[in-house]
C-alpha cells in the first residue's frame, strides 16, 4: 500500500498577515492506489506550462535584456552593467531624469497612501452603522473602482479639462477663477490625487468594513458599559482590532500607488515638463516611455524595472516589518 | 479559524446594533449623517453623470453649452463611434472575446492545477507551489520588457492571444482555488473513488460543482481584470487593441472633440457598469474576500 504523506503546512505569508491558524494537517493529499504517476502533473501542466513560459522565463529574460544593448525590435550586444552604472551615476544624464521620477513617484505614494487608508477608515466608519440604505451607499462608494483605469483617466481629464471641465467652470463661477488644472503644479498633482481617490478608494472602504463587522460586539458593548465614548471605541476597540487588515491595505496601498501610471498618461501626458522630463511622470510611465516609446530603449527600461521593482520588494518587507515589531 | 475579514464578510451587518447602549439618540444626528453620506455619493456619481451629459453634447456643443444635461441631447457621438469609426467596434469585439474568453480559460487552467496542488501528493510539488506563490510578491513591472519581446518574437505583437496570455499565466487564481479545494471535506471524493471513478471523474463531478461559488468569485474578479486591463495591452496593440487601450488612441487622435471621446468612455464603462448593476453585493463581496487591489 502506498504510505499516506502528509503535507507539512507551515503559517503561509497570508495567514500571518491576516493572523490565522494554519490548518491542522490533513491526510487527503496521497496518491490513490493504482494512480498512474504522472496524473498530477497532467493536472498542472496546461496552467504551468504557460506559467513557464510568460513569467518564469521573462523571470530570467528581463535581467538578460537589462545586461545587453536592445533597440525596438533589435537584439544588440552584451553591455554588462553599462545600464545600472549610468542609473546610480550622478554623472549620466540617465541619473537625474531617472531620479526624479523616482521622487515624483515616492511623493505621490507618501501623499496618496495616508489619504486613501485614512479615508477608506473614515468612510467604512460611517457605513458601520445601523443605516437605512447602507448598502446602497457602500455600493455607490465601490462604483468607481469597477472601471477601467482608462475610463477614469478621462473622465477626470475632461472633468479637470481647462476650457469646459465640470470642475473649472465650477470655480470660475464660484469663485470667479479657476487654475489651468492639469497644466501647472500643485493642481496638477491634486487632479491626479482626486482621480485617484476617486477611483480606488471604494476598495479600502469595503475591506475596513468587512474587517469592523468581524469584530466582536462584545467588546463594544463591553466599553459601552464603562463610559467610553464613540471615539474612544474606535480608538480602543476598532483601531487594534483591525491592525492586521491595515497592514494589509496598507501594503496593498503602497504597492498600487507605486504602480501609478494610467492617470498621469492620460490626464496630465506627465506634463507640465520640467528639463528633468515632466513634473508628474511617474517612474512607470517614464519605464514605458523609454522602452515603448521613441527610440524603444529596451534595455535601458529593463534595468530601470529590475531597480523599480527592487525598490518596491524592498519596502513591502520594510512596511511589513515595522507593522509587525510595534506590537505591544 | 475564520480571521475578522471573514467572519465580517459572512455577516455583512454592523455588529455595534447588537451591543447594548450603543444605541443612538434619535436627533440631529441621523440627519446630519444621512447629508453627509449623500454628499460623498454626489461626489462618486457626478462625474459620471457629468461625462455621460458630454458624451451627448455633439462637435463644439461640449464647450459651448456648459450644463450638466445637454440642451439639445443626441447619439451623434455613439453613430460616429459605431458608425464611421470601424476600429472602434473592433475594440469593443477585441474586449469582449479577450474579457469571455480569458476568463473561461482561467477558470479551467487554475482549477485544474489547484486541485492537484490541493488533493495530489507527488515529488516536487511543495517545490513548484513555492516556485508559483513566489512569483505573486513580484511587482508587475518587472515583466513589462521581456514580455513585451517575449510576444514580438512569437510574432503576436498587435493580435488578441498576447493580451491574454500573461494574464493567464498568472499564479493568483491558483492560489485562490486550491486554498477553497483545501477547505472541501475530502470524503466526498472518497465516495466518488469508491465507486471507480478517476481522478479527472472525481474533480469534474464532484470537487469542481463544490467549487462553484469560488469559481463564480474568480470569474468576476478576472473578467472585470480582462475588460479593464490597460498597461500590458498599450504596450503590446498599435490598431488591433482592446478598449480601455483603444481609447488613449482615440483620445490622442481626437483631442479636439472631447464629447467623443467621452462616448467611448461610456460604452467601456458601460457593460462593468451594468454587471455592477446586477451582481453589486456580490461584486462587493468578490473583491473583498479575495483583497485584489486594482
Amino acid at each position: 500500500m502506498t504510505s499516506i504523506a502528509v503535507e507539512p503546512r507551515r503559517k503561509s505569508g497570508l495567514d500571518r498577515l491576516l493572523n490565522r491558524k494554519p490548518k491542522a494537517p490533513r491526510k487527503d493529499v496521497r496518491r490513490r492506489i493504482g494512480e498512474r504517476p504522472f496524473t498530477p502533473y497532467a493536472f498542472i501542466a496546461p496552467h504551468f506550462i504557460l506559467f513557464a513560459v510568460f513569467i518564469l522565463f521573462p523571470f530570467f529574460f528581463g535581467i538578460y535584456i537589462s545586461l545587453h544593448d536592445w533597440f525596438g525590435g533589435r537584439a544588440g550586444p552584451f553591455v554588462g552593467l553599462r545600464w545600472y552604472q549610468q542609473l546610480f551615476d550622478p554623472e549620466s544624464l540617465q541619473f537625474g531624469r531617472f531620479w526624479n521620477t523616482v521622487w515624483n513617484t515616492v511623493i505621490f505614494v507618501l501623499l496618496s497612501t495616508p489619504l486613501l487608508v485614512a479615508a477608506g477608515l473614515f468612510l467604512a466608519s460611517l457605513l458601520n452603522q445601523r443605516l437605512r440604505g447602507r448598502n446602497v451607499f457602500r455600493g455607490i462608494y465601490f462604483v468607481p473602482w469597477t472601471l477601467s483605469v482608462s475610463v477614469v483617466g478621462l473622465i477626470w481629464w475632461w472633468m479637470f479639462n481647462g476650457n469646459a471641465g465640470f470642475v473649472t467652470l465650477l470655480l470660475r463661477d464660484t469663485l470667479g477663477s479657476s487654475p489651468n488644472w492639469l497644466a501647472s503644479n500643485p493642481w496638477a498633482w491634486i487632479s491626479i490625487l482626486v482621480a485617484t481617490l476617486w477611483w480606488t478608494i471604494g476598495f479600502n472602504t469595503i475591506i475596513f468594513l468587512a474587517g469592523m463587522q468581524g469584530i466582536s460586539a462584545d467588546l463594544y458593548e463591553a466599553a459601552a458599559v464603562d463610559g467610553a465614548s464613540k471615539w474612544q471605541q474606535f480608538r480602543f476597540i476598532t483601531l487594534p482590532s483591525l491592525r492586521p487588515i491595515l497592514l494589509l491595505v496598507v501594503t496593498l496601498q503602497i504597492i498600487a500607488s507605486f504602480q501609478l501610471v494610467g492617470q498621469p498618461q492620460l490626464m496630465t501626458g506627465g506634463g507640465p515638463p520640467s528639463t528633468l522630463g515632466g513634473e508628474t511622470t511617474p517612474v512607470l510611465l517614464h519605464v514605458y516611455n523609454t522602452g515603448f516609446q521613441g527610440r524603444r530603449e529596451l534595455s535601458l527600461a529593463a534595468a530601470m524595472a529590475l531597480v523599480v521593482a527592487a525598490i518596491m520588494v524592498v519596502v513591502s518587507i520594510v512596511n511589513f516589518r515595522l507593522f509587525s515589531s510595534e506590537r505591544s | 479559524m475564520a480571521t475578522a475579514l471573514d467572519r465580517g464578510l459572512d455577516r455583512d451587518q454592523p455588529v455595534e446594533l447588537q451591543a447594548v447602549g450603543t444605541r443612538r439618540k434619535a436627533g440631529l444626528g441621523r440627519p446630519l449623517l444621512y447629508l453627509l453620506l449623500t454628499l460623498i455619493a454626489v461626489f462618486f456619481l457626478l462625474p459620471i453623470v457629468v461625462v455621460v451629459g458630454a458624451s451627448l453634447k455633439f462637435s463644439t456643443e461640449v464647450f459651448t453649452d456648459p450644463g450638466i444635461i445637454p440642451r439639445d441631447p443626441g447619439l451623434e457621438n455613439y453613430n460616429a463611434l459605431f458608425g464611421g469609426q470601424a476600429t472602434f467596434v473592433k475594440w469593443f469585439t477585441n474586449s469582449a472575446i479577450v474579457s469571455i474568453i480569458g476568463t473561461a480559460l482561467t477558470l479551467v487552467l487554475t482549477s485544474l492545477s489547484a486541485y492537484a496542488f490541493a488533493r495530489i501528493d507527488f515529488p516536487l510539488k511543495n517545490a513548484l507551489f513555492g516556485l508559483l506563490v513566489t512569483t505573486l510578491v513580484l511587482p508587475s513591472v518587472m515583466f513589462l520588457v521581456p514580455q513585451y519581446r517575449l510576444v514580438g518574437m512569437m510574432g503576436l505583437y498587435d493580435t488578441l492571444p498576447a493580451f491574454m496570455l500573461p494574464g493567464l499565466a498568472g499564479v493568483f487564481g491558483l492560489f485562490f482555488m486550491r486554498q477553497f479545494f483545501l477547505g472541501i471535506p475530502v470524503e466526498l471524493e472518497e465516495a466518488a473513488y469508491v465507486d471507480g471513478a478517476n481522478r479527472l471523474r472525481t474533480f469534474a463531478s464532484v470537487a469542481l460543482p463544490l467549487a462553484g461559488p469560488a469559481l463564480a468569485t474568480l470569474s468576476v474578479i478576472t473578467f472585470l481584470a480582462f475588460w479593464n486591463d490597460y498597461l500590458w495591452p498599450v504596450i503590446v496593440c498599435q490598431n488591433n487593441c482592446p478598449l480601455p487601450a483603444g481609447l488613449r488612441l482615440l483620445q490622442r487622435q481626437f483631442t479636439g472633440d472631447p464629447g467623443l471621446i467621452m462616448a467611448g468612455a461610456v460604452v467601456a464603462a458601460l457593460p462593468v457598469l451594468a454587471l455592477y448593476l446586477l451582481l453589486q453585493r456580490y461584486i462587493v463581496q468578490s473583491v473583498a474576500s479575495s483583497g485584489i487591489k486594482g
